[in-house]
């Protein structure tokens, strides 16, 4: 073999993604190795197949170092970092909201959040739109199809 | 012969007016999701899981069938006429048909697809309904370890025979198989990786994973990455009619589609891709027009639209006499059953049969009610293309979130729904495969029930996995699987297979 690596330099991003994989088979292992065991007929228990995903992922995890060190990852276009942002921030404020304010008020937030990370804006159009959108949904789904959902101030008013 | 009266009985089911509406919604929602880029059939499964929960089991079923066939019509619509495959199958179909679209021949590449996809849909289904009662008969012959080899050699060829790298394949397929390990053991009741967190005591929901991956992971990929040029609709001009010339060169390639599709679906391969790309290089082997490909041959629509259809029919194979899912919609699809408490395999067709002749007789019905669908009314399904991304991608994450929601309102849900999101994202980003996650997801705690039936069995003693003819063939399938495109690769033949990765549907 010659060669081997083109680009030569390291992907930092896969050495990543290699130690993350070895943080999983150790986190897999040992939660295992702590698992009470009952006394066994059989050799294989409720531990055999975690530790051979363990070893698996182990061993995945020395292959992804070796192809991230010979630039063995595809490129990699730049890509944006702040609609990634506004959607996570859509989800995480839908998860904060839904309990308090409801189904509607909570998707809104989302649905807006998301436009925004598309570059919809702005959020004091997007957001009543939103709302208005998930009662609809919420209408729909709760009332017609009788799925779970929870009922915030707003969905009190809907007869 | 036994299977036409079971087919005719199951017709009947079919026809029934519940199981019609069911059909019909089923095939209305997969020729939409089918168009819309960046949701596809998988995804749509997984979010009217929760839904259905309280409707009929034979009827639900339907539906998802119907969606399954739906979703590769309409992904051939925005292949066409936007150059953006609708759904993963429609890949190949993008590069002659959008040519043809771009030279005004829009309509016949539409019919063609559609027609095709019809052929092949009637052709495949009735494949299926001949074929599965001796699939049933094969397994029941398999034991405990036979069964554990074929989803070895699922797994195998779900991850690591087709795409551009074994590692990255395998690797997706282990965080499925990771995260199908938390949850409660079911053979003795012991919880393993929950952490203490009670609602991680049921394990991880389908619904929650293949929505983050699909849903939310798709929508962070696309606002990530930077806008690349406008993308035109190509609007249809004149008549969507094929002139006679077009069905005389479209007729062989449907047939030779489905013959190529329905196998490949069949086999525990994975994926619909895989036979599209393998009609269209046989299209243009044999094509009279060979200067025309590239530029618009209308062979290299037909055959591959015919193959995705026909695979699709194909999938359904091993789904329902093995209880195999070797697609990621395959694998919701049995989570759908699961839900109801019924496991595919062939002692369904035995406890179950009107269930299961009802299904397939309804896949018939779906065809002809997706060509109603997909050519006259294509007009209709173009519209959905205009909806800005803003908005679209807005809606998607409503609905998937409701999906979520619906099946438990828990904040644990949905924080699970972001992490894995964040996952679908990062694995995209870094050109890992998703539908292994799904398909480990799924597969994995049926893989090591039975791995632990075999040694239960046998007493401990492993020997017994290599002991019949039939494991031994299918390990050595597996390791041919495994080992072949490997070789390639280091030959330097690595693109093909890129090009014929499985990803979501």
């Amino acid at each position: 073999m010659s060669g081997g690596g083109a680009s030569g330099r390291p992907d930092r991003g896969g050495l990543v993604i290699a130690l993350l994989l070895a943080i999983l088979a150790a986190v897999i292992f040992f939660s295992t190795r702590a698992m009470p065991v009952t006394a066994q007929y059989t050799r294989v228990g409720p531990t055999t197949f975690p530790y051979a995903v363990a070893a698996g992922l182990a061993a995945l995890a020395v292959g992804t170092a070796v192809s991230a060190l010979r630039g063995g990852f595809p490129e990699r276009e730049p890509e944006r970092l702040a609609p990634v942002l506004w959607i996570v921030g859509g989800l995480v404020a839908q998860i904060l909201l839904l309990k308090p304010l409801g189904f509607s008020i909570a998707t809104g937030f989302l649905f807006a959040l998301t436009a925004r990370g598309f570059g919809r804006g702005p959020l004091w159009v997007t957001i009543p739109i939103g709302v208005v959108f998930s009662l609809v949904v919420w209408v729909i789904f709760a009332d017609v199809l009788q799925l779970s959902l929870p009922a915030g101030p707003l969905e009190r008013l809907v007869p | 012969m036994e299977t036409f009266g079971l087919l005719f009985h199951g017709l009947g089911l079919a026809l029934q007016p519940m199981n019609l509406l069911y059909a019909l919604i089923g095939v209305t929602l997969g020729t939409a999701v089918g168009v819309l880029p960046g949701i596809g059939p998988a995804l749509t499964v997984a979010l009217l899981l929760p839904v259905t929960y309280q409707l009929d089991p034979t009827g639900s079923l339907i539906m998802f069938a119907g969606i399954y066939y739906g979703g590769m019509y309409g992904g051939s619509t925005t292949s066409i006429l936007l150059n953006t495959p609708g759904e993963s199958a429609s890949i190949v179909t993008a590069l002659e048909g959008n040519k043809m679209a771009r030279k005004g021949r829009g309509g016949p590449a539409l019919a063609t697809a559609a027609i095709g996809s019809f052929v092949a849909g009637l052709i495949a289904t009735l494949g299926l309904a001949f074929i599965s009662p001796w699939m049933v008969k094969f397994a029941l012959s398999l034991g405990p370890a036979d069964y554990f080899a074929l989803m070895v050699l699922a797994f195998v060829t779900v991850s690591a025979a087709f795409g551009d790298s074994a590692l990255r394949g395998l690797t997706a397929l282990f965080l499925g198989l990771a995260l199908g390990l938390i949850g409660i053991d079911l053979q003795t009741g012991q919880a393993r990786l929950s952490f203490g967190i009670p609602d991680l005591l049921d394990g991880v929901e389908v619904t929650t994973l293949a929505v983050a991956l699909f849903a939310v992971g798709e929508a962070l990929k696309i606002a990530a990455t930077p806008p690349e040029g406008e993308e035109r609709i190509e609007p249809v001009k004149g008549s969507v009619w094929m002139t006679k010339q077009d069905w005389a060169r479209s007729w062989k390639p449907w047939l030779r589609g489905t013959a190529i599709g329905f196998p490949i679906g069949a086999m525990p391969a994975g994926g619909a891709e895989i036979g599209t790309f393998l009609s269209y290089s046989t299209e243009k082997a044999l094509t009279k027009h060979p200067e025309e490909f590239g530029n618009g041959a209308i062979e290299g629509v037909a055959g591959p639209e015919a193959a995705n259809n026909a695979s699709a029919a194909g999938t359904l194979v091993p789904l329902l006499t093995l209880g195999l899912p070797t697609s990621a919609t395959a694998a919701i699809m049995l989570a759908g059953f699961q839900q109801f408490g019924l496991q595919p395999g062939p002692l369904l067709f035995a406890t179950n049969a009107p269930l299961v002749w009802s299904l397939i007789a309804s896949l018939l019905v779906a065809n002809f009610m997706l060509i109603v669908l997909n050519l006259p009314l294509v007009g209709l399904w173009v519209r959905l293309l205009a909806i800005p991304k803003p908005w679209l991608y807005a809606g998607i994450l409503t609905f998937a979130t409701l999906g979520c929601i619906g099946a438990n309102p828990s904040p644990v849900e949905l924080a699970l729904l972001l992490a894995f999101g964040l996952l679908g994202y990062g694995l995209r980003r870094f050109s890992y495969p998703i539908a292994p996650v799904v398909v480990g997801l799924i597969l994995g705690p049926l893989a090591e029930q039975q791995l632990r039936r075999a040694l239960a069995i046998s007493q401990g003693d492993p020997s017994v996995l290599v002991h019949s003819p039939a494991a031994i063939i299918l390990y050595t399938i597996a390791a041919i699987a495994l080992l072949l495109p490997l070789i390639l690769r280091l030959r330097g033949k690595g693109a093909v297979l890129k090009a014929m990765q499985a990803d979501e549907d």
